[in-house]
């Protein structure tokens, strides 16, 4: 082969391009769509009933989360969570159930390593750098509201 | 003594045999369209054990000595085992030879390990170092996971290039004495690296790794394609067998009449749902040490290039921001 190093790779690259199939992104869009949609659908069903037995606002926002963090972290326990995933992707990662999703699993797979190093330290694995930048975010957020918020 | 060829191959002269072979897989293995090669098919992944890792070690542990009962040897007849595997540290195979009492070369080649202990292990008894060495690798899908990706309930969505680690052992016996599929040659690989970056399209990253062996072979020893019966690359995939054809084609070789890839073999992916296909350690051993060896032995394939492949990353260099570099292990067996 007489072209150079980086001319190879960009060579290769378009040949991989060529070969290998990108994800389909329109129907996955939809699948995350439907998916994370009914996940939403879901916790505003349970808003709505819990405002209809009388809870406040905040009230009823905070248990709506508790009981879909219930749900995503049972449906981990019961091995279904990471089919939905695999069909829904961000569908089902990105609400809530998702994260808790993420915590249970890790917490199962390390759980082998001892409560200590294996779940107390590894549980946060996936979840850790969403827990970071949420927080950060909500830091800018909260400044921009309190010189612009009025 | 063995001749060294051309730049990289190795012909051996004394031409040691593979005496023995067993392979161990996993359930979904043992659904797939080899399943009635393999010597066992577990029920379920952990068999019997507390966590993936003890598993993968109780599989590779009992592979070996089911290729030692099968030649009729005894244990102290393996002068020295060959052996690898993907978990940290290579614990899959420390562990399970922790009890035999034979002394082991650790190897790393991630999913070329087979490769790569199956020369040494020829080397070895070649130069009259040893009668008999044991030649094994091993990968567990749920360890492969823990450690490369996610943890398993984790709710992700692989794309179509990612592939399924197959969860099983091959062992084989090496020998200087018996009957058997006798190697002639052993292709060392290069590490090549064409820039491929992304971990979940490893046919991409091992496709020039193979090519490089596979070509290197042909130059080093004026062989054709057609000479030989069967070429088996390790876990390229569907897309990355694409791409080797084609490397291998811009060299002016032509392999699309006698090629195969382990990891296309092991599983209907369609069915499976095992995307691009198999791929670890195992996949190329137990294909190898079930199917390939069986076929030998009904003298269906008579001449055999064996190219295990090898993606040589960790999460901390993929982390990194490094590219992907891929090995590939060539051993030429014939009857």
């Amino acid at each position: 082969m007489k072209s150079s190093g980086s001319e190879k790779k960009k060579e290769y690259d378009k040949m991989v391009q060529n070969t290998s199939p990108k994800p389909k992104l329109l129907i996955n869009c939809v699948k995350a769509f439907v998916v994370g949609g009914a996940i939403c659908v879901l916790g505003q069903i349970i808003i709505n009933v819990l405002k209809y037995w009388d809870f406040n606002k905040d009230d009823a926002a905070m248990i709506t989360s508790m009981f879909l963090i219930f749900l995503g972290s049972l449906f981990t326990g019961l091995d279904l969570y990471d089919s939905l995933g695999e069909f829904a992707g961000a569908g089902s990662i990105i609400p809530i159930t998702g994260f808790a999703n993420s915590i249970v699993a890790s917490a199962i797979e390390f759980k082998k390593e001892g409560y200590v190093l294996g779940v107390g330290a590894k549980m946060f694995t996936i979840a850790g750098p969403v827990i970071v930048y949420g927080t950060i975010s909500s830091v800018v957020v909260g400044i921009i509201y309190f010189f612009f918020g009025g | 003594m063995g001749t060294q060829v051309g730049t990289q191959t190795i012909k051996f002269d004394n031409m040691p045999k593979i005496v023995s072979h067993a392979a161990i897989v996993g359930p979904k293995e043992g659904e797939g369209p080899l399943a009635s090669y393999f010597d066992q098919i577990l029920e379920d992944v952990l068999w019997g054990e507390d966590s993936w890792e003890k598993a993968e070690s109780k599989i590779l542990k009992e592979a070996v000595l089911m290729s030692i009962k099968k030649a009729s040897l005894n244990l102290s007849d393996i002068r020295y085992i060959f052996s690898g595997d993907l978990l940290s540290q290579l614990i899959g195979t420390s562990f399970a030879l922790r009890p035999l009492g034979v002394p082991f070369f650790g190897v790393y080649g991630a999913c070329s390990t087979m490769g790569e202990s199956l020369i040494l292990a020829a080397m070895t008894v070649e130069a009259g170092f040893a009668d008999y060495c044991l030649a094994t690798t091993s990968s567990h899908f749920c360890g492969a996971e823990k450690q490369f990706r996610f943890p398993l309930e984790y709710g992700s969505q692989r794309p179509p290039t990612s592939t399924w680690t197959v969860t099983g052992s091959g062992a084989v016996i090496v020998s200087k004495i018996g009957t058997g599929p006798k190697i002639t040659y052993a292709i060392p690989g290069k590490i090549v690296d064409l820039g491929a970056m992304d971990p979940m399209d490893m046919g991409a990253v091992m496709a020039p790794a193979a090519a490089d062996t596979i070509v290197s072979f042909f130059k080093d020893t004026g062989k054709q394609p057609s000479d030989l019966d069967l070429i088996a690359t390790g876990d390229l995939g569907k897309y990355g067998s694409k791409l080797l054809i084609e490397l291998v084609k811009k060299e002016g070789y032509d392999l699309t009449s006698n090629y195969i890839d382990c990891g296309m073999e092991i599983f209907d992916s369609e069915s499976q749902n095992t995307l691009a296909g198999g791929s670890g350690c195992g996949c190329s051993a137990v294909t190898l040490a079930g199917y390939i060896l069986e076929k030998m032995e009904d003298k269906e394939i008579n001449k055999l290039l064996f190219v295990p492949t090898g993606a040589m990353l960790s999460t901390v260099s993929s982390n990194e921001g490094e590219s992907i570099p891929g090995i590939a292990h060539g051993v030429v067996l014939e009857n």
